[in-house]
C-alpha cells in the first residue's frame, strides 16, 4: 500500500512542475501592488475592491499606520498604511495612491479592511509549493507578515500573510 | 385529498412552546398538598393543547408524553391524588423534556428521546401508585411513535368499547370529495359494525338535487378502539359533518384484577356521552366542561367503584371539542394600539409629501412659495421622527420576557444547592428593545448563578451569621436616561476582597503594592480566568463566565459593575442601551474631527468661568457650578488632537452625566444636533477606549461617537493612583 501511494505522489509531481500554467489547486492568483519600488503579493480571493485614497476620520490614540476609517458604502472600515506598518519611509498620498479594501478573517470574524500601497501592479497565477521562505534576516516582525517569496520573470514578489499583517 | 400539515408546523410548535412556559409558570406557582384547581386547569389546558397539536400533525411521540402529564393532572384534579413535590419536579423535568422534543421537530429529528421514555416510566410508576400493581398498562404504553390506541389495548386487560355514532353530513358532502363508504370500512376494521341509515330527510324527487348528500348514518361500533381513533377516522370530514360519538357501554375482559390506572386513562382520553365536536364554537376549544350524566351524579372518587369486573360501566362524561390551531402566532407581539399609531403617521406621511410634492411642481416657484416648503419640510422631519419612534416602539418588549424563565431556574439551583432562595422580581414592564433581550438573557443567567452558588450562604450559614434562612435574590429593572438598568441583588456574604486580592496576585494580575481599592479589586472578578470558589461545581466555579457575562454585556454598548459589602449581599448592575439602533446626539468639534456626544448623557454646555476652575492635584481642573464640583476632562487631551484649542476659555464646556458622576468634556466648539444610526466600530476594527461606536455623517463621512463612561475610566486609567480623578469616590473627598 506504502509503495503504490508512493509512486502515485511520484508521477503527479512532476507534471506540475513541469506545466505551471496548468489548472490545478495549487494554483493561486495574486494581485500585486507597489510599494517603496518594491512588489508584494496578496491573494487577489481577498480583494474586495481597489479605490483611491480619501479622507478619513482619525480614531484617537491609534498606531500611526492606522490612518483612521472610511464610510464603505454604509460600512465602518478601517484604513491601514501598509508603508508605516512595515516600517517604511512615509510619502505623502497622491492622486495614484490606492486603498485595497480586503477582507481577512481575523480572530475567527471575517473583516473588511482597507491598505493604503503605492500603486497597484499586476495579477499573476502563482503555486504556492514554488514560493521561498522569507531569509531568517531583517526585522522579524515584518518577517511574520511575509507567506514566501516568489520569482515571476525576473522579478521578485513578496507574498503577503495579510491575516498577520492586518492583526491589529 | 391531503393537505400539507408542514406548513402548519411552526404554528403549532411556537404555540406549544407558548403553552409549556404557561405550564411552567403556574407549576412553580402549585404548592404540594393544596390543590388550586384554577392553576391545575390552567396547566392542564395547556397540556391539552399541546397534545391535541401534536396529534393532528402526527407528532405521537409528544401526543403520548403529554397524556402522560394530562393524566396525572386529572388525577390531581379530581382529587384523586395528593399533589406531592415529586410530581411538581416530574412535571418539570417534562417540561424540558418536551421542549427538547419540540425543538427535535424544528431540526427535523426525530422526537422520540431517552429522556420520554424515562419520564413516562416515572409517571406510569407514579399512576400505578396506590393501585393494585400493573406492569401491564406501561409495557404498552411506552411504545413511542404508535398511534395512542395502545394506550388503552392492554396486554392483559382488554377494553371494549361499544361506541353509537350519529354521522350526520352536510348536504355539500360529495362535493368535497369524501365518500362515506369508505369511512364505513375504515370503522368496520376496527371491529363490529353495524350502519343503520335515516332516509327521512330524502325529499321528493322533483326537489331532489343530484349530487347532494340526504343521508345521516346511525353506526353502533363494538370495538377496542379508543375514542380518539374513532374520531381520527371522521378527521377529513370533521367540517362536513355533525358528528355525536357516544361511549354507551365498556367492557373489561379477561381482566383479572381491574387496573385503575388503565381506567384514568381512558376516561381522561375517552369521554363519553354528550360528547360533541363543538365546531361551531371554536373559542371553547379549551374549554373542558364536566357534565353529569343523565340520571346520578358521578361521584369524584369512583376508583373504588372499579373493583368489579366485566362490568357494565357508564362513565361520566365532559364535553370536549376539537383542537383547531390558532394562527396568530409569530415571533413578535404587537399591541393593536402601536399599529394603530403607525397607520395614523404613514397616513400623515402620505399628506406632507403630497403637499411638497404640488410645491415641487408649480411652474411659477418664487421666493414667496419658500416659507411653505419650509413648513413643508418642517412637517416631514416631524413625521419621519414620529414614524421613527413608532417604529422602534414595535421592537420594544418587558423585560418580563427574559425574567419569567428565572423562578423555575433559581428553583432548580436552590434545590440542587440546598438553599432556601426567595426570588423577588421588579420592574417586569420596563420594555427593552427585543435584539437586546436576546443577547441579555445568558449574561443574566449566569450572574443569577453566581449569586445562588457563591453569593448566598448555605442555610446553617446563615442562621449562624444571624440572617434569615431564606435567602434573597432581587431582580431588578429600571429606566435610567437613555440606559435600562437590570441590578441582580442578593443578601449573601459578599465578595470576598482579600482572596480575590491574594488570587489575583497570584496570577500576576497585580501586585501586592499596586494599592487598589476594594472596589479596584472586586471588579477584578471580571477578569478572564477568575474564580476563587474552592470547590468547581457544575453550577458555577469554573473560572470561566465573569469575563464572557462582561464581554457579552460590552458588545451591546452595556457595561457591568459590582458592589459589595461583606455579609451584606452583592449587587450586579447591568446597564445597558435601550436601543441598538438610533440615538440623538450632539456634534462637538475638536480640532479637525467632528465627534457625538449622545445627548441623553448632556446635563448642559456653558462657557467656562475661570474664576470658579481650581487645579486639584494632578494637573486635574475643578469647575465649580452651582454646588457641584465637576471634573474636566479635555477631549483633544484624551483623544490626542493637538491642533485643538488648549485653553479653557476659548473653548466650551460639556457637562455629561455617566453612572451617577458628572464630567465636563472641553471641545472647541458645539455643532449641529441630530439623529444618528450606530455603526459598529468594532466589526472590522477593534474597541477603541473611550468611543462607543461610529455613525455616518450627512456629508458621507464618519463620526465617532463618545462613550462617557469609558472617557472617565481612561481618564482615571492614564494616571493611576492620583487623588482628584478617582472618580468612585465622593467629589467631596477629592477637592
Amino acid at each position: 500500500m506504502n509503495e503504490i501511494s508512493s509512486s502515485n505522489s511520484g508521477t503527479t509531481e512532476p507534471i506540475n512542475l513541469m506545466n505551471p500554467e496548468h489548472e490545478n489547486a495549487d494554483l493561486v492568483q495574486y494581485l500585486t501592488f507597489m510599494m517603496d519600488d518594491e512588489e508584494y503579493g496578496i491573494e487577489i480571493l481577498a480583494v474586495q475592491e481597489i479605490r483611491g485614497w480619501e479622507t478619513t476620520t482619525v480614531i484617537p490614540n491609534s498606531e500611526d499606520y492606522v490612518k483612521g476609517v472610511i464610510n464603505l458604502r454604509g460600512t465602518v472600515v478601517p484604513v491601514i498604511d501598509l508603508r508605516l506598518r512595515f516600517k517604511l519611509p512615509h510619502v505623502e498620498y497622491n492622486e495614484l495612491t490606492v486603498v485595497i479594501i480586503v477582507k481577512v478573517e481575523v480572530d475567527g470574524h471575517d473583516k473588511i479592511m482597507g491598505i493604503v500601497v503605492d500603486a497597484v501592479s499586476d495579477v499573476y497565477n502563482i503555486e504556492k509549493q514554488q514560493a521561498k521562505k522569507a531569509p531568517e534576516i531583517g526585522d522579524a516582525e515584518n518577517r511574520a507578515y511575509i507567506e514566501g517569496l516568489i520569482n515571476v520573470g525576473d522579478k521578485m514578489v513578496v507574498l503577503l500573510d495579510l491575516e498577520k499583517v492586518l492583526a491589529i | 385529498m391531503s393537505i400539507d400539515l408542514s406548513q402548519f408546523y411552526e404554528v403549532f410548535i411556537d404555540e406549544s412552546f407558548e403553552g409549556l412556559e404557561t405550564m411552567e409558570a403556574e407549576l412553580l406557582n402549585l404548592q404540594p398538598g393544596e390543590v388550586e384547581s384554577e392553576i391545575i386547569n390552567n396547566i392542564f389546558r395547556a397540556a391539552h393543547s399541546i397534545k391535541g397539536g401534536s396529534g393532528t400533525f402526527g407528532f405521537n411521540a409528544i401526543a403520548e408524553f403529554t397524556h402522560e402529564i394530562e393524566t396525572l393532572l386529572d388525577q390531581i384534579r379530581n382529587g384523586e391524588r395528593e399533589l406531592e413535590a415529586n410530581h411538581i419536579d416530574l412535571m418539570l423535568k417534562s417540561i424540558d423534556c418536551l421542549r427538547d422534543m419540540l425543538r427535535a421537530i424544528q431540526n427535523d429529528e426525530p422526537q422520540e428521546s431517552e429522556d420520554a421514555k424515562q419520564l413516562t416510566a416515572q409517571f406510569q410508576a407514579i399512576l400505578a401508585e396506590q393501585v393494585a400493581p400493573s406492569g401491564a398498562s406501561s409495557d404498552s404504553e411506552t411504545e413511542e411513535g404508535e398511534p395512542s390506541q395502545a394506550v388503552s389495548a392492554p396486554a392483559v386487560t382488554k377494553v371494549t368499547n361499544i361506541f353509537d355514532i350519529n354521522f350526520t353530513p352536510e348536504p355539500h358532502l360529495f362535493k368535497t370529495g369524501n365518500e362515506p363508504l369508505f369511512i364505513f370500512d375504515d370503522l368496520a376494521e376496527f371491529g363490529e359494525l353495524e350502519v343503520v341509515a335515516n332516509v327521512q330527510s330524502i325529499p321528493e324527487l322533483a326537489e331532489l338535487v343530484a349530487e347532494d348528500c340526504y343521508f345521516s348514518w346511525n353506526i353502533t361500533l363494538d370495538t377496542t378502539q379508543t375514542e380518539e381513533e374513532v374520531l381520527r377516522v371522521f378527521e377529513w370530514v370533521e367540517d362536513d359533518a355533525k358528528i355525536e360519538v357516544k361511549l354507551v357501554a365498556q367492557f373489561e375482559e379477561e381482566a383479572e384484577e381491574v387496573n385503575d390506572s388503565d381506567k384514568e386513562t381512558t376516561e381522561a382520553e375517552a369521554p363519553t356521552q354528550d360528547n360533541e365536536l363543538a365546531k361551531e364554537s371554536p373559542k371553547s376549544e379549551l374549554a373542558e366542561v364536566k357534565v353529569n350524566d343523565g340520571g346520578g351524579v358521578t361521584p369524584p372518587s369512583d376508583k373504588n367503584a372499579t373493583a368489579s369486573k366485566k362490568e357494565f360501566r357508564p362513565v361520566a362524561g365532559k364535553t370536549k371539542a376539537t383542537e383547531k390551531s390558532k394562527s396568530d402566532s409569530s415571533s413578535i407581539r404587537v399591541g393593536t394600539d402601536k399599529v394603530d399609531s403607525l397607520i395614523n403617521m404613514v397616513g400623515e406621511l402620505v399628506i406632507t409629501q403630497a403637499m411638497l410634492n404640488e410645491l415641487g411642481e408649480d411652474e411659477q416657484f418664487d421666493h414667496s412659495k419658500l416659507t411653505a416648503l419650509r413648513e413643508g419640510l418642517a412637517q416631514l422631519a416631524h413625521n419621519t421622527r414620529d414614524l421613527q419612534e413608532s417604529v422602534m416602539r414595535i421592537r420594544m418588549l418587558p423585560i418580563s420576557f427574559v425574567f419569567s424563565r428565572f423562578p423555575r431556574l433559581v428553583r432548580d439551583i436552590s434545590q440542587k444547592l440546598d438553599k432556601q432562595v426567595e426570588l423577588t422580581l421588579i420592574g417586569e414592564g420596563t420594555e427593552l428593545d427585543k435584539t437586546v433581550m436576546e443577547k441579555i438573557s445568558d449574561p443574566m443567567v449566569h450572574l443569577i448563578r453566581n449569586s445562588l452558588d457563591h453569593g448566598l450562604e448555605t442555610t446553617s450559614e446563615r442562621i449562624a451569621a444571624g440572617k434569615d434562612e431564606t435567602g434573597n435574590v432581587t431582580l431588578n429593572a429600571y429606566h435610567q436616561g437613555g440606559n435600562i438598568v437590570i441590578e441582580i441583588i442578593d443578601d449573601g456574604r459578599g465578595l470576598n476582597t482579600e482572596k480575590i486580592k491574594q488570587k489575583a496576585i497570584a496570577n500576576g494580575l497585580i501586585e501586592e503594592t499596586d494599592g487598589l481599592s476594594d472596589q479596584e479589586i472586586n471588579e477584578l472578578i471580571f477578569q478572564p480566568g477568575f474564580s476563587t470558589a474552592d470547590q468547581v461545581s457544575d453550577i458555577s466555579g469554573r473560572g470561566v463566565g465573569m469575563d464572557v457575562v462582561k464581554r457579552n454585556i460590552n458588545a451591546l454598548n452595556g457595561t457591568v459593575e459590582v458592589a459589595s459589602e461583606p455579609g451584606v449581599g452583592s449587587t450586579f448592575t447591568i446597564r445597558l442601551p435601550l436601543t441598538l439602533a438610533i440615538l440623538d446626539g450632539q456634534l462637538v468639534k475638536v480640532g479637525d474631527n467632528i465627534y457625538i456626544i449622545p445627548l441623553v448623557s448632556i446635563v448642559e454646555s456653558l462657557q467656562v468661568d475661570m474664576n470658579k476652575v481650581n487645579s486639584v492635584g494632578g494637573g486635574v481642573d475643578v469647575l465649580r457650578l452651582r454646588e457641584e464640583y465637576i471634573p474636566i476632562l479635555r477631549l483633544h487631551e484624551l483623544f490626542n488632537h493637538p491642533e485643538a484649542c488648549q485653553s479653557l476659555q476659548d473653548g466650551l464646556l460639556v457637562v455629561v452625566e455617566s453612572d451617577n458622576e458628572k464630567v465636563g468634556l472641553l471641545v472647541d466648539d458645539l455643532l449641529a444636533q441630530q439623529q444618528f444610526v450606530i455603526k459598529s466600530l468594532e466589526a472590522n476594527y477593534k474597541k477603541v477606549d473611550g468611543i462607543s461606536g461610529a455613525t455616518i455623517l450627512g456629508s458621507g463621512s464618519i463620526s465617532l461617537i463618545v462613550d462617557i463612561s469609558g472617557l472617565v475610566k481612561m481618564a482615571g486609567l492614564k494616571k493611576p493612583g492620583q487623588a482628584g480623578l478617582d472618580f468612585a469616590k465622593p467629589l467631596s473627598e477629592a477637592v
